[in-house]
């Protein structure tokens, strides 16, 4: 069964074949507090490791969201247009924001596991 | 989130309290400040709207001027500001600002003046946290021999603010809900000798409470376990304020900012209009003659994206007019609000607008101040 692999930059990515499920995760949705909007892109977008891909408008601020692996848009949750508060309620579940067709599997090895990523997290 | 390096924070009277209460604590003009609490801003804005939240605001800069009787002082600090300070009856309060030669506002103030006679020729001065230094230099290069600043940095401030809060205050200190807004007196309570002032930043009725800081925890406390309070952060008093309409120095308000354009000219006194005699009155009364070239305007989205500080406002037509001051998402309103200044022939209420977010244009118009009704006990 597969796992939620994350980033140091506290998205969530989730392997089914070659589509990558991405979201924030439960750390960084508390760190943001409440979400009111949720800025996705366009299906059909080339999106790139580590370059903008979403952005995150809390109540305080905006924040970017980076792309964890290289790859082309070809979904987005329509979800969050209408209830941008899923990813408080469900960040690493119902709160997702986009799928990706992966570009370079390789690109995966550098990804933490969930205990390496919370490790990450307690040590700040 | 980078740590912060080399600056050290100052803590009020209440950070071992903010810890207590589970604080998420950010630096702000300096000092270590709750943001917000574990509920959050969206859960601690609304609880205020409908009940009454407690902020520390010992941040803010608390002084005393003073003098030999009222008309001297309030005629040095009339030099400073535009707000008629001579016609201020014993126990009322007066929002005014320091104004620069060219007009602009160097910070925006509360002037009281004492009930109590054995203190006439004091004027109670609140200002912003973050213009502390610059206000007391500014004032003290005014001052004439025989009138005094005193930084009161001994004191902290609470505000308890909402639609409960005068029941609640009431309970502990009887001589709180006979104020009216914009009235300050000495009272106590329960026992505590403090200074209340019926005024806030949240549109809200509700209080200011100034209090000797080794009395602040115990107050707050005495509060916090008032069913009707909770504690509230900074990122919440943002979204009220936004949604009141009311100006953020730094952001809605600077040195290069007229109190006439800010739309703060109702806080000009009528005799002070006539007059002038004020640093910075010849833009001012030119302005208040003519009219300001740019106007700060309230600002409704259309849709769900909210735009911050720094955004483009352009006209209808794709021509740029203007800049986002405030911007921000109103939970009461539950939509994203703005304010900005435009070009005056733009600040027709209902004026179609496109704000630039991320290179692209979001529709928006102005929209009438404040964007949620006060409801002060005048």
């Amino acid at each position: 069964m597969p796992e939620l692999r994350f980033t140091k930059d506290h998205e969530w990515i989730l392997i089914d074949g070659d589509t990558a499920t991405v979201g924030i995760t439960n750390h960084a949705q508390g760190q943001l507090g409440d979400v009111v909007f949720v800025d996705l892109p366009a299906v059909g977008k080339q999106v790139t490791k580590g370059g903008e891909a979403a952005v995150v408008e809390s109540v305080k601020a905006a924040s970017e969201v980076y792309a964890p692996v290289t790859g082309e848009v070809v979904a987005i949750n329509g979800e969050l247009s209408g209830d941008p508060s899923l990813v408080n309620r469900a960040a690493e579940t119902e709160g997702w924001f986009m799928k990706l067709k992966l570009a370079d599997p390789g690109e995966l090895s550098d990804l933490m596991d969930k205990a390496a990523y919370d490790k990450f997290v307690a040590e700040g | 989130m980078t740590a912060s390096t080399t600056e050290i924070l100052k803590r009020t009277p209440l950070y071992e309290l903010h810890l207590k209460l589970g604080a998420r604590l950010v630096p702000f003009a300096g000092y270590e400040m709750p943001v917000q609490y574990p509920t959050g801003i969206v859960a601690e804005h609304n609880w205020t709207r409908a009940n009454a939240g407690l902020f520390d605001v010992s941040h803010m800069g608390q002084a005393t001027l003073i003098g030999t009787d009222h008309p001297s002082v309030a005629k040095t600090l009339e030099k400073l500001v535009p707000g008629d300070i001579l016609g201020l009856d014993l126990g009322r309060i007066r929002y005014t600002q320091f104004t620069t030669p060219d007009g602009g506002i160097i910070d925006d103030l509360m002037v009281s003046r004492p009930l109590a006679g054995s203190d006439d020729g004091h004027l109670g001065l609140v200002v912003n946290a973050s213009r502390k230094d610059v206000d007391y230099d500014w004032m003290r290069q005014h001052l004439p021999d025989g009138i005094i600043l005193h930084r009161a940095d001994e004191l902290a401030l609470l505000a308890l603010q909402g639609p409960k809060a005068v029941e609640v205050l009431a309970r502990h200190c009887s001589e709180s809900s006979s104020l009216a807004f914009m009235s300050s007196a000495r009272a106590f309570f329960d026992g505590i000798d403090c200074h209340i002032a019926r005024s806030g930043y949240t549109g809200e009725d509700g209080f200011e409470i100034s209090v000797r800081a080794e009395d602040a925890t115990r107050l707050a406390e005495i509060l916090l376990a008032e069913p009707e309070v909770k504690a509230i952060g900074l990122g919440a008093r943002d979204s009220l304020r936004l949604e009141a309409g009311l100006c953020l120095y730094g952001h809605d308000i600077d040195e290069s900012t007229s109190p006439v354009e800010a739309g703060l000219s109702w806080s000009i006194g009528k005799r002070r209009k006539a007059e002038g005699g004020f640093i910075g009155a010849e833009r001012i009364l030119k302005e208040l003659r003519d009219g300001p070239p740019r106007k700060r305007v309230g600002i409704r989205l259309e849709g769900r994206a909210p735009a911050r500080e720094g955004a483009p406002i352009q006209s209808s037509d794709g021509k740029r007019i203007g800049t986002v001051t405030s911007g921000g998402f109103g939970p009461t309103v539950n939509a994203p609000i703005a304010m900005g200044y435009v070009e005056a022939g733009y600040a027709e209420t209902g004026t179609p607008l496109s704000l630039i977010v991320r290179d692209k244009p979001l529709q928006a118009a102005v929209a009438s101040l404040p964007f949620v009704a006060h409801t002060y006990k005048r």
